[in-house]
């Protein structure tokens, strides 16, 4: 509990960050001004795929107040119209031999403001001859269909890559012995992540140093500037990038787009600061999606339900370059072989093509570590059906199928060694707190009384916390992290980390790991994060890695510094070094707990009286390599009621029990789940991107991309479940994307068994009241 | 056009663009960053300031109809140390993460609850439901707005 000096390590602190937020002082990209800043636009393709015959920008360059216009033939003089992309594909800077969606980037225009460089994108004359496109990824493959990547020499088809994992025989044959199989189609819709800020940036290029500062949207500062290093060829030590405050990422800052290159680039030409701040339609039409994967799933299993087999195949649609967020080039779909989850299945086997498409590029995590969530959505999902098909509870076949918590640790077929869990207490769990018993008997009268009720569950297990390094790496750099700590002489503290929080209060809870290792409070502890100067370098945050990771990391450099601390204490004490202990913030000899030193005490010796042979200061740094991922799980239950009259789903209850193992601040913990959750029946019941059959983008605005307001989503009803992970130095695991990963599917779940007596079975996302009237109608349900 | 605007209590002058955004003079003519700018549809009231004590989301206002006219700001609802309850209720239930819809909501609520100093959460779910939050889910948004109600948020502000 907190006490009268502060707050530490599993205390529901206030955020020490709110006080800027709540007055309006946070400072994000676009609230940067610099001396003599200029602003910018980008012209973005009308079509989603053409040729480029001619790029006309004279008439744009006469408008007073523009002062450059730039054509993908200008970066290609500078080796720079094509960029590395995350999954080691090329994607255009801007546009020279063709646009490849629409939205895509084909000029930059830098200007006084941003209504002047609007203004000059309507005199930019852009000579196109349209293509045909390839829209629908289970077209891309069909012999004749239009070539996207031209660009690559001798390519001759729409194919990015074939995957496959798992013991492809074994499960034939599981499948071919079993009583039972099942087979489910399903898509999961393209949607995007859409954070409230949207992506940004302001180069600044100092022409008499050489220096180059970057302050950028950025979840990954320090692997940013490497890449910019390398895809710009300045020397990594004159780049600075700074990522001030986040407005929300949720995976949509990991990548790095056009517009952050072309306003280094601008700056670099014009020796004065720019400033690229895309808007919300620009946002959805051209940063990167999420999902766009056709699964099937499938289950063999005896009659009385216990799995013996699991299969996936994926088509996964990665848009027109392949820029799909993936730790290594050996995960071309992320995690997704985690799908087999939490169910102890003898034999498994995932299958992937991935193809181009004329849509935007990704695909990247979004609020998910690489690809989980398409999996878990298959593998509930499917689930759902194999007990439809057995006649049998969907609470039944799980529990028949949990990996127990005697297996742990786990390690699945699928080669994944899970850190502890506890799957059935957990549900048991989730399903006290629902009084699952009494809402079977609500259905069955409200099912009397002419209304659509339905209860749908999902069990799974997270994977998240990428490293380990020799496992996972981003563009050859492993997947480390890094805190370093100093202890001020007043005994304060100030901790550097190599993450970035996007709103996930990293300044509260990394005080608190040193608050609980140091006895320091965590009033008391600044945290700095962003700036690649000015802290050890680090992967970033995404795929719920910060406190697996870079949470280890402070962990254990708090050590670090706590072992030296005691032996300045020892000198203090005048005693031998072993012979100290530490609790809460005091050093003792053994056996004399009221003879201590403080913190505070130790602290000024560091810097005053330290002893012989030992250096001055009390800080260290510690790059951490997690030796495994952590594996945090749920289990959840939605309730729904269906509108007979307009197909409305309403989410009536949503109970989540999460075990992310030691819980550092419960209230931030909720808080995650609980926007985690609202995103989660956001995908299920409204988020998606289309294209009609030109290839344009149907939702490019939040009038028709629709992101749940207060109006449709509930109070969540969580239940706390701690099962400390085996690895991790504090025992912790990631969390955030848990609710994002597990709720989807059970409002899907839930709202299939409440249309289950008319006889369906499955139903894609998102669940729109058009949608689900359609359905009502077909099956005959009158309003 | 030259317009007079009284923002946050002091009276500004300046020459605009008939064509210009309130939301674009508010933070770029005046420099106040609080006011935010997430879509251009009015749909996700980051923009949201008091015109005359009236919520408007300023993307979709234009500077010139603020022309004698009072406007205030999330920078307008505190001075010095005091925060108005609103504010604190925030930050006590955890009414925000990335921060970037506070100010339009904290704008919202503080009006809303002038109008309705003790609302029931449907209420204050309604009122709200015009500001997207990304982050949070609503629920301790909702549970903001009713601590501050708790703890008398009646404060004059705008007009």
């Amino acid at each position: 509990m907190a006490t009268a000096q502060g707050h530490t390590l599993g205390d529901r602190m206030p955020r020490k960050e709110d006080g800027r937020f709540i007055r309006g002082k946070g400072h994000y990209v676009d609230d940067v001004r610099l001396p003599g800043m200029l602003h910018s636009a980008i012209l973005r393709s009308p079509f989603a795929h053409a040729r480029i015959n001619s790029v006309d920008t004279s008439a744009a360059l006469e408008l007073p107040g523009v002062h450059a216009v730039i054509t993908g033939k200008d970066l290609d003089e500078q080796g720079l119209a094509w960029m590395p992309t995350l999954a080691g594909d090329t994607q255009a800077v801007l546009a020279t031999d063709k646009v490849r969606f629409q939205g895509q980037e084909v000029a930059f225009v830098v200007a006084d403001d941003i209504y002047i460089a609007q203004d000059a994108l309507e005199l930019i004359d852009v000579d196109y001859d349209p293509l045909d496109p390839v829209v629908d990824s289970r077209k891309a493959l069909d012999e004749g269909a239009p070539i996207i990547r031209d660009d690559k020499e001798g390519k001759e088809d729409n194919a990015i890559f074939f995957w496959d994992a798992g013991d492809k025989e074994a499960t034939e044959g599981a499948f071919q012995e079993a009583e039972v199989t099942v087979r489910q189609e399903m898509y999961y819709p393209r949607i995007h992540p859409a954070p409230m800020e949207t992506c940004g940036a302001v180069a600044d290029y100092d022409i008499s140093t050489g220096e180059i500062t970057v302050h950028m949207t950025s979840q990954a500062p320090h692997a940013h500037r490497t890449l910019f290093a390398i895809v710009s060829g300045l020397p990594e030590h004159q780049i600075r990038i700074i990522s001030p405050d986040i407005g929300g990422g949720f995976g949509n800052k990991v990548p790095i787009y056009p517009g952050y290159v072309c306003a280094a680039v601008a700056s670099l030409v014009l020796g004065r600061p720019v400033k690229w701040m895309e808007t919300r339609s620009e946002n959805l039409m051209s940063t990167s999606f999420a999902r766009d994967y056709h699964m099937v799933g499938e289950l063999a299993a005896t009659r009385d339900g216990r799995i013996l087999g699991a299969r996936s195949t994926i088509l996964a649609n990665h848009g027109a370059f392949d820029a799909h967020a993936q730790p290594g080039e050996q995960y071309p779909t992320g995690f997704f072989p985690i799908f087999t989850s939490c169910y102890d299945v003898p034999a498994a086997y995932a299958e992937a093509t991935g193809v181009y498409t004329n849509r935007a590029p990704g695909g990247i995590a979004y609020r998910c570590s690489f690809r989980v969530t398409e999996a878990i959505y298959l593998m509930e999902r499917t689930m759902d059906v194999l007990a439809d098909e057995l006649g049998m509870d969907p609470v039944e076949l799980r529990r028949k199928n949990f990996v127990t918590k005697e297996q742990m640790p786990y390690v699945s077929v699928m080669g994944w060694e899970y850190d502890g869990g506890d799957y059935e207490g957990a549900l048991q769990e989730a399903l006290r707190i629902a009084g699952y018993e009494e809402l079977l008997e609500e259905q069955k009268r409200a099912r009397e009384e002419g209304r659509i009720m339905g209860i749908g569950i999902s069990t799974f297990t997270e994977i998240v916390g990428a490293g380990p390094g020799k496992k996972c790496h981003i563009a050859g750099i492993e997947m480390f992290d890094a805190a370093e700590l100093r202890i001020h002489p007043t005994g304060k503290a100030i901790l550097k980390l190599g993450v970035k929080s996007q709103g996930q209060g990293h300044e509260t809870t990394f005080a608190q790991i040193v608050a609980g290792e140091l006895g320091i409070p965590a009033e008391n502890v600044e945290v700095r994060e962003g700036d690649t100067d000015n802290t050890p370098f680090g992967l970033g945050t995404y795929g719920s890695r910060s406190t697996p990771v870079c949470g280890a990391a402070t962990a254990v450099v708090t050590r670090k510094v706590r072992e030296k601390a005691k032996k300045i204490a020892a000198h203090l004490l005048e005693a031998a070094v072993d012979d100290i202990e530490y609790e809460d913030g005091r050093f003792f000899v053994k056996g004399s707990p009221d003879q201590a030193k403080t913190m505070d005490e130790v602290a000024f010796a560091a810097y005053t009286n330290v002893p012989e042979g030992e250096e001055a200061g009390l800080e260290g740094v510690t790059y951490y390599d997690p030796p495994e991922m952590t594996y945090p799980f749920g289990a959840y239950i939605c309730v729904v009621e269906i509108d007979r009259g307009t197909g409305q789903v309403e989410v009536k209850r949503f109970i989540a029990v999460d075990d992310c193992g030691v819980r550092i601040n419960p209230t931030i913990v909720d808080g995650q789940v609980h926007g985690g959750l609202a995103q989660g029946i956001g995908t299920a019941l409204m988020e998606v991107i289309e294209f009609d059959e030109e290839g344009n983008h149907l939702n490019s605005s939040f009038m028709d991309y629709l992101i749940p307001t207060s109006m449709e989503v509930p109070n969540y009803e969580l239940g706390e479940f701690v099962t400390p992970s085996t690895h991790h130095p504090l025992g912790a695991r990631g969390v955030a994307e848990s609710p994002t990963v597990g709720s989807p599917p059970a409002v899907v779940n839930a709202v299939v068994d409440a249309l289950s007596p008319y006889g369906v079975r499955n139903v894609d996302m998102p669940l729109t009241p058009a949608k689900v009237w359609k359905l009502l109608r077909e099956h005959g349900v009158e309003a | 056009m030259r317009i007079t605007v009284n923002v946050n209590g002091v009276m500004l002058e300046a020459e605009v663009e008939p064509r210009l955004l309130l939301v674009h003079f508010i933070r770029e003519t005046l420099g106040l960053t609080g006011t935010h700018w997430g879509c251009d549809t009015s749909n996700c009231g980051a923009c949201t300031v008091l015109l005359d004590g009236e919520p408007v989301k300023s993307c979709t206002v234009l500077a010139v109809r603020a022309n004698s006219h009072e406007v205030t700001t999330i920078e307008g609802l505190w001075s010095g140390t005091e925060l108005t309850p609103v504010q604190e209720g925030f930050h006590v239930e955890h009414g925000l993460q990335c921060g970037f819809c506070t100010p339009g909501m904290i704008i919202t609520a503080t009006e809303f609850l002038e109008r309705n100093p003790d609302p029931t959460e449907p209420e204050i779910r309604e009122a709200i439901s015009g500001n997207l939050c990304r982050c949070t889910g609503y629920e301790n948004i909702v549970k903001a707005v009713q601590w501050a109600a708790r703890n008398g948020s009646t404060q004059e502000v705008g007009a």
